[in-house]
């Protein structure tokens, strides 16, 4: 089936985006992530704005009642920022959540019902010890017939990862390919958890090790120190520890607009022109294991809407929760064809100056993930990216057309968002 | 002819007859269709005249992972990081898939495990006196 793709009927703009410090934080709560985000937020709207004017928020978050033992989420987060009694709305789709945050709020606009739309995504993670985590983030996938095989977060995706090495011969090493790239954009993101390049963390530990007076680890090559399986221990077979994003405490939060009024907040809005969301089965009643069916159908859906394709797209945020859902992404999103996105990878062609850059940002594996939060940090990415304020990480040249592809879970739900950039 | 069974098709009927060592899904009157887990619904043409079928426990694997850093109640099995289990997804005789423990591989060399490897069901008993029940497995032939 195809779905509705019909173009947005009122123009959307985001006129603001921020986000907290990623990283782990034991001394805040996540109502101080959100509050972290929605301060930057406030300052990157260039005309300044009101926050009397917030007509309701829409939070995505995917397990605060589990995470932080504190569910009913929304109001607080509104609370927390001055903006009750104005209705605010949690939005659960696992990892997508804030991306499918991020389309209500344009689904709100377009209706005519709302004129200025706060989004927010917060996830607080590191409360709970890793075991536990893990069976948190398991409760995205489905627990009746899933998780009793034992199936982890990381497990469903070397699954997939697996399948696509069977099919297209790619190796352990093509994966982690993803990772060096998304460590070398972290390092010159200074919101990102992970705020250094693979090399430059292999040398951190041998000097730390001499520094202790422990035996110094004989690595000489950044592959030495990704095959150690004490550095970087298998997690689940294929997927290494840095084949995996992180567990992360971090707030984002979008100011989103009708057109007609942008001007009265910034001079250089950037407009939203397609949205795509589809939903699907669990992995074991999919045809194809090595793409993931819901990203094919709701980007086809979002260039519909924009009445682009993915050769006009610049740059894009995929869904890299682990090193193969980036690769997976790729050609889901019409970059690269079916089995050639790990040789793309292997090629430069989505560095930061490649052909089509991916996770400028860091991604999910450097920038990290707070689950909830990630869909709308990827906004926030090409917000900056758009608007030549990504600093060392800039992309050269102009960015007429960007993409964010959001992933709920094992791809159960994906979101997709097209942006662009006039004048 | 057997009779009818008269069983909701739903996760519970499905794990009673895991109990009995048998695996059961369901089958669409109208198309045809077949499901494993169980559906109520048809995915294909949506009818709700569905029929529990049995499978012949036969297959090849589809996906599979070791896991090193499990879940809580498979390390209380006694699997760790240095003992991981394998676990992925099977594609049946009849042409589904479905997601299962998996049996008779080297948890030391995972590296070693073929997709498309011929594997047949195997109802694995695990936990103590109450808690003891059957759950779903595939051991390679
Ligand atoms: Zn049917």
């Amino acid at each position: 089936m195809t779905l509705r793709n019909r173009p947005i009927p009122r123009g959307v703009s985001i006129v603001g985006a921020g986000m907290s410090k990623f990283g782990a934080f034991p001394e805040k709560a996540s109502r101080d992530l959100f509050i972290e985000a929605y301060k930057d937020l406030v300052n990157s709207v260039d005309k300044g704005f009101d926050p009397e004017d917030i007509e309701i928020i829409y939070v995505g978050n995917f397990s605060n009642d589990l995470f932080e033992g504190q569910s009913h989420i929304a109001p607080i987060m509104a609370d927390s920022i001055g903006l009750v009694p104005r209705p605010a709305v949690r939005i659960e789709d696992a990892c997508a959540s804030s991306g499918v945050a991020l389309r209500q709020g344009i689904i709100a606009i377009a209706s005519g019902m709302y004129d200025i739309v706060l989004i927010g995504g917060v996830e607080k993670m590191n409360n709970l010890p890793t075991s536990k985590v893990t069976d948190t983030l398991a409760t995205g996938g489905d627990i009746l017939y899933e998780i009793p095989a034992g199936f982890t977060f990381p497990g469903f995706y070397a699954a997939m990862a697996t399948a696509y090495m069977h099919r297209y011969g790619a190796t352990p090493e093509d994966l982690m390919n993803v990772a060096i790239k998304n460590h070398e954009n972290g390092a010159l993101n200074p919101k990102a958890q992970f705020n250094v390049t693979i090399p430059d963390w292999m040398e951190k530990r041998k000097a730390s090790a001499k520094r202790k007076g422990k035996p110094v680890p004989t690595w000489e090559t950044t592959w030495d120190f990704l095959h150690d399986d004490h550095a970087n221990p298998m997690i689940a077979y294929p997927l290494r520890l840095f084949d995996c994003s992180p567990i992360t405490d971090g707030a984002t939060a979008v100011l989103l607009v009708a057109d007609e009024i942008a001007n009265q907040f910034t001079d250089s809005p950037i407009h939203i022109i397609g949205s795509g969301q589809a939903s699907d089965m669990p992995m074991h009643d999919r045809e194809d294991l090595t793409t993931i069916g819901a990203a094919r159908y709701a980007s086809h859906a979002a260039y519909q809407m924009a009445g682009v394709t993915p050769q006009d797209i610049r740059i894009a945020e995929v869904h890299d929760c682990f090193t193969i859902a980036e690769i997976i992404a790729s050609e889901d999103i019409g970059f690269f064809d079916p089995g050639t996105g790990y040789s793309k990878a292997a090629e430069g062609v989505t560095a930061r100056i490649g052909d089509k850059p991916i996770n400028t940002s860091g991604g999910l594996k450097a920038k990290g993930h707070p689950v909830g939060a990630s869909g709308l940090g990827q906004t926030v990415e090409i917000w900056k990216q758009m608007r030549g304020e990504a600093g060392k990480r800039q992309v050269p040249g102009d960015i007429p057309l960007a993409l964010t592809h959001n992933v709920g879970a094992t791809g159960q739900t994906c979101v997709v968002h097209i942006y662009e950039r006039r004048s | 002819m057997n009779e009818k069974i008269q069983r909701p098709f739903t996760a519970s009927s499905f794990n009673q007859f895991l109990q009995e060592q048998k695996l059961m899904g369901t089958r669409c009157e109208k198309c045809n269709a077949l499901f494993i887990p169980p559906r109520a619904i048809c995915a294909k043409c949506r009818s709700d005249q569905m029929t529990w079928v049995e499978f012949s426990g036969k297959g090849k694997l589809a996906a599979f992972t070791s896991v090193n850093i499990g879940l809580t109640f498979m390390n209380a099995q006694g699997f760790d990081r240095k003992n991981p289990y394998q676990t992925g997804i099977v594609e049946l005789e009849e042409g589904v898939m479905i997601s299962a423990r998996l049996l008779g591989f080297n948890p030391q060399d995972p590296a070693s495990i073929k997709i498309g490897a011929p594997m047949h069901v195997e109802f694995l008993e695990i936990g103590e006196g109450e808690e003891k029940r059957m759950q779903l497995a595939f051991r390679v032939d």
